[in-house]
C-alpha cells in the first residue's frame, strides 16, 4: 500500500515537471502581453506595427523600420548560409570519408557553441573595419550583420539537414546507384528530394535563430531606425531595439519595448507553426533540431 | 538545367570538388574566428588576469568577479533546470502514451527553445526582478538561464532515455521491481552519460548567454557573495567592454576565456557521447 502511494506521488511529481515548460510559456506570454499591451493599445495596433517613425521622446512608436531591418538581415543571411550549409551537409552525410566526418562534427558543434557575444565581438573588431575599407561608409551595415549571422546559423541548418539526409532509407540510394547513376545524380535526384521537408525545417530553424539574435547584431548593424536603401545602410533589428533602450526606458516607452517583443513573438510563432506543419504532415524527423 | 550539357562523369567530378570545398570552407571559418580570438586573447590571459579584480571599471586588472558570477548563474540554472528537464523526459518516455497532452508538452518545449533570448530578458526583468522581488541578482539571472537551458536538457535526456533497451526494463520488472524502482535503479543509470551530456549542453547555453540576463543580473563588477548579490557574468562583461570601448585587451582576454570554455565543453560532451554509444552498442 505504501509502495503504491509512493509510485502514485512520483508519477504526479513527474507530470508536474513535464508540464513545467507549458507553465513557463504561459507565464512569459502573460507578462510580456501585460507589459506590452498598454503601449500598443494607446498607440494603435496598426500604427505600432506599420508606423515608420520610432521617436520615444516624441511619443512615436512605429516599429516598421525594425521589422524591415530584421527581415532584411535575416534573408540576406539565409541567402548566404543556405547554399553553403546544404553543400556542407551533403558533404558530411554522403561524401566525406569518416576521417573528415570526425573533424567536421566537432567543428559544427563548436560553431554552434561559440557565444553570440564572441561572434559580435569578432564582427566588431575584424569585419566592421574590413567592410569600411572595402565598401566605404562606417562599416556598420545590414550586410555586415548578415555575414555574422550567416556563420551563426550555419550549424543549425547543417545539423538538421544532415539528420534528414541520413534518415533517407538506404535502399533508395542503392537502387539509384544500381541503375547506373553517378553519386551526384543520386544525391540530386533521389536523396535530396527525399530529404527536402527536413531541409526546409532546418532552414526555418536557422531563420528563427537569425530573427532572435540580439547582441551580435547590435554590435555590427549600426542600429539606425530608418528604412535601408541598400545593403550597405545601417539598420536596427527588433531585438536590438529592446536591448538598446530597455536600460533607460520609463513609462509608455518601457511598455513599447515589451510591445516590440510581442511583434517578435508573433514572427517566431509563425515560423514554429510552419516547422510543426512540416513535422507532422511530412513526418520530418528533426534530431536535435531546435530554433 | 546546366547539367544537361555536361556529361554525368564531369558533373560528378565538379560537384565532388564543390562539396569538398564547402566542407573545408566551414572548417576554415571556425579556425579564423577562434584562431584570431585565441591568438590575441592568450597575450592577456595569465593567472593574475583570471584571479584579480577589475581596476578602473575594467580598463585594467582581471576578470575574477566575472568568473564567479558566471559560475553562480550557470550552477543555479543547472540546479533548477536539470531536475525539471530530466523529470519531464522520464515522464514522457516511461509514464505516458502518445496523446494530446504529450504533443502539447513537446510543443511547449519547442516553443521555449525558440523564444529569442532578449524576450527571456524582458520576462526575467518583469517576473523575477520586479514581480517576485528578487532584484538584480545572480539568482534572477540564474533562474532566467534555467528557463533557456530547460528545453536542451529535456530533449537530450529524452533521446538518451529512449535509447535504453527495452530488455533492461523488462528484466527489472520481471524481478518484481516497481515502475519507479526500475526507472531509478536501471533506466536512469543506463542513460546517465546521455543525461549528463544534456545537462552540460544546457549549462553551456547558460554560460554563453548575455542578452537574456542583460536586465536581470545588474552588471556589478564586485564579487557576488550571496545569491541575492548582483554580478556580471563573462559574456555580459565582454559585451560591455566591447561596446563601450573600455578596454580592447581585456575584451580579447574575456572572449578567449569563453572560447576555451566552449572548446572544453565540446571535447567533454563528445567523449561522453562516444562512451555512451560504445556502451549501448557493445552489448
Amino acid at each position: 500500500m505504501n509502495n503504491r502511494l509512493e509510485e502514485y506521488l512520483i508519477e504526479k511529481g513527474l507530470f508536474i515537471t513535464a508540464i513545467s515548460s507549458i507553465i513557463i510559456i504561459l507565464l512569459i506570454i502573460t507578462f510580456i502581453f501585460i507589459e506590452g499591451f498598454p503601449a500598443i493599445e494607446s498607440y494603435g495596433v496598426l500604427n505600432f506595427v506599420f508606423g515608420s517613425t520610432w521617436a520615444p521622446l516624441k511619443g512615436d512608436f512605429g516599429v516598421l523600420t525594425m521589422i524591415v531591418g530584421t527581415l532584411g538581415i535575416t534573408f540576406l543571411a539565409l541567402a548566404m548560409a543556405v547554399p553553403l550549409s546544404l553543400l556542407c551537409a551533403i558533404f558530411m552525410a554522403e561524401i566525406a570519408p569518416s576521417s573528415m566526418r570526425r573533424i567536421l562534427k566537432p567543428v559544427i558543434e563548436t560553431l554552434a557553441g561559440i557565444p553570440s557575444v564572441v561572434y559580435g565581438f569578432f564582427g566588431l573588431i575584424i569585419l566592421v573595419p574590413f567592410m569600411r575599407e572595402q565598401f566605404g561608409g562606417t562599416g556598420f551595415s545590414m550586410l555586415t550583420a548578415s555575414v555574422i549571422l550567416t556563420v551563426m546559423i550555419l550549424p543549425t541548418i547543417i545539423s538538421v539537414t544532415v539528420d534528414s539526409l541520413r534518415s533517407v532509407p538506404y535502399e533508395y540510394k542503392e537502387a539509384s546507384l544500381a541503375l547506373g547513376s553517378t553519386q551526384w545524380q543520386t544525391i540530386r535526384n533521389v536523396i535530396f528530394p527525399a530529404a527536402l521537408p527536413g531541409v526546409i525545417t532546418g532552414i526555418i530553424l536557422g531563420m528563427g535563430r537569425a530573427i532572435g539574435e540580439t547582441l551580435a547584431v547590435i554590435m555590427v548593424a549600426g542600429n539606425v531606425t530608418q528604412f535601408p536603401t541598400s545593403v550597405m545602410d545601417p539598420v536596427r533589428a527588433l531585438t536590438s531595439n529592446i536591448a538598446l533602450e530597455m536600460g533607460y526606458a520609463t513609462g509608455i516607452h518601457y511598455n513599447a519595448l515589451f510591445g516590440t517583443a510581442i511583434v517578435l513573438f508573433f514572427m517566431i510563432m509563425i515560423l514554429l507553426v510552419a516547422a510543426n506543419y512540416l513535422h507532422y504532415k511530412k513526418k520530418v524527423v528533426i534530431g536535435g533540431g531546435y530554433l | 538545367m546546366l547539367f544537361r550539357f555536361i556529361s554525368p562523369k564531369t558533373s560528378q567530378k565538379i560537384m565532388k570538388t564543390v562539396f569538398w570545398a564547402s566542407g573545408i570552407l566551414t572548417i576554415i571559418i571556425l579556425i579564423i574566428i577562434i584562431g584570431y580570438i585565441l591568438l590575441e586573447g592568450m597575450k592577456v590571459i595569465n593567472l593574475e588576469f583570471l584571479l584579480s579584480n577589475p581596476v578602473d571599471s575594467g580598463r585594467e586588472g582581471g576578470i575574477f568577479p566575472m568568473i564567479i558570477s558566471s559560475l553562480y548563474v550557470t550552477l543555479i540554472s543547472g540546479l533548477v533546470a536539470a531536475p525539471l528537464g530530466v523529470g519531464a523526459a522520464v515522464y514522457l518516455t516511461e509514464y505516458s502514451r502518445e496523446g494530446h497532452v504529450i504533443k502539447l508538452i513537446r510543443f511547449g518545449a519547442e516553443t521555449l527553445a525558440s523564444i529569442p533570448s532578449i524576450v527571456f530578458g524582458l520576462f526575467g526583468l518583469s517576473f523575477f526582478v520586479v514581480f517576485l522581488g528578487l532584484g538584480w541578482s545572480v539568482l534572477s539571472g540564474g533562474l532566467v538561464l534555467a528557463l533557456m537551458a530547460l528545453p536542451t536538457i529535456f530533449k537530450v535526456a529524452e533521446v538518451s532515455i529512449d535509447a535504453v533497451p527495452e530488455s533492461y526494463r523488462e528484466g527489472s520488472l520481471a524481478l518484481g521491481s516497481t515502475k519507479w524502482q526500475t526507472v531509478y535503479r536501471v533506466v536512469l543509470p543506463a542513460a546517465a552519460p546521455g543525461i549528463t551530456t544534456g545537462i552540460i549542453l544546457g549549462m553551456a547555453r547558460s554560460i554563453s548567454e548575455a542578452a537574456a540576463i542583460l536586465f536581470a543580473v545588474g552588471a556589478a563588477i564586485t564579487v557576488p557573495i550571496s545569491i541575492f548579490d548582483p554580478g556580471r557574468p563573462l559574456p555580459l562583461h565582454l559585451y560591455i567592454m566591447a561596446t563601450e570601448g573600455i578596454s580592447l585587451e581585456n575584451a580579447y582576454g574575456t572572449a578567449a576565456v569563453l572560447v576555451i570554455i566552449v572548446l572544453i565543453i565540446t571535447i567533454v560532451t563528445n567523449t561522453l557521447v562516444e562512451r555512451y554509444q560504445k556502451k549501448m552498442m557493445g552489448r
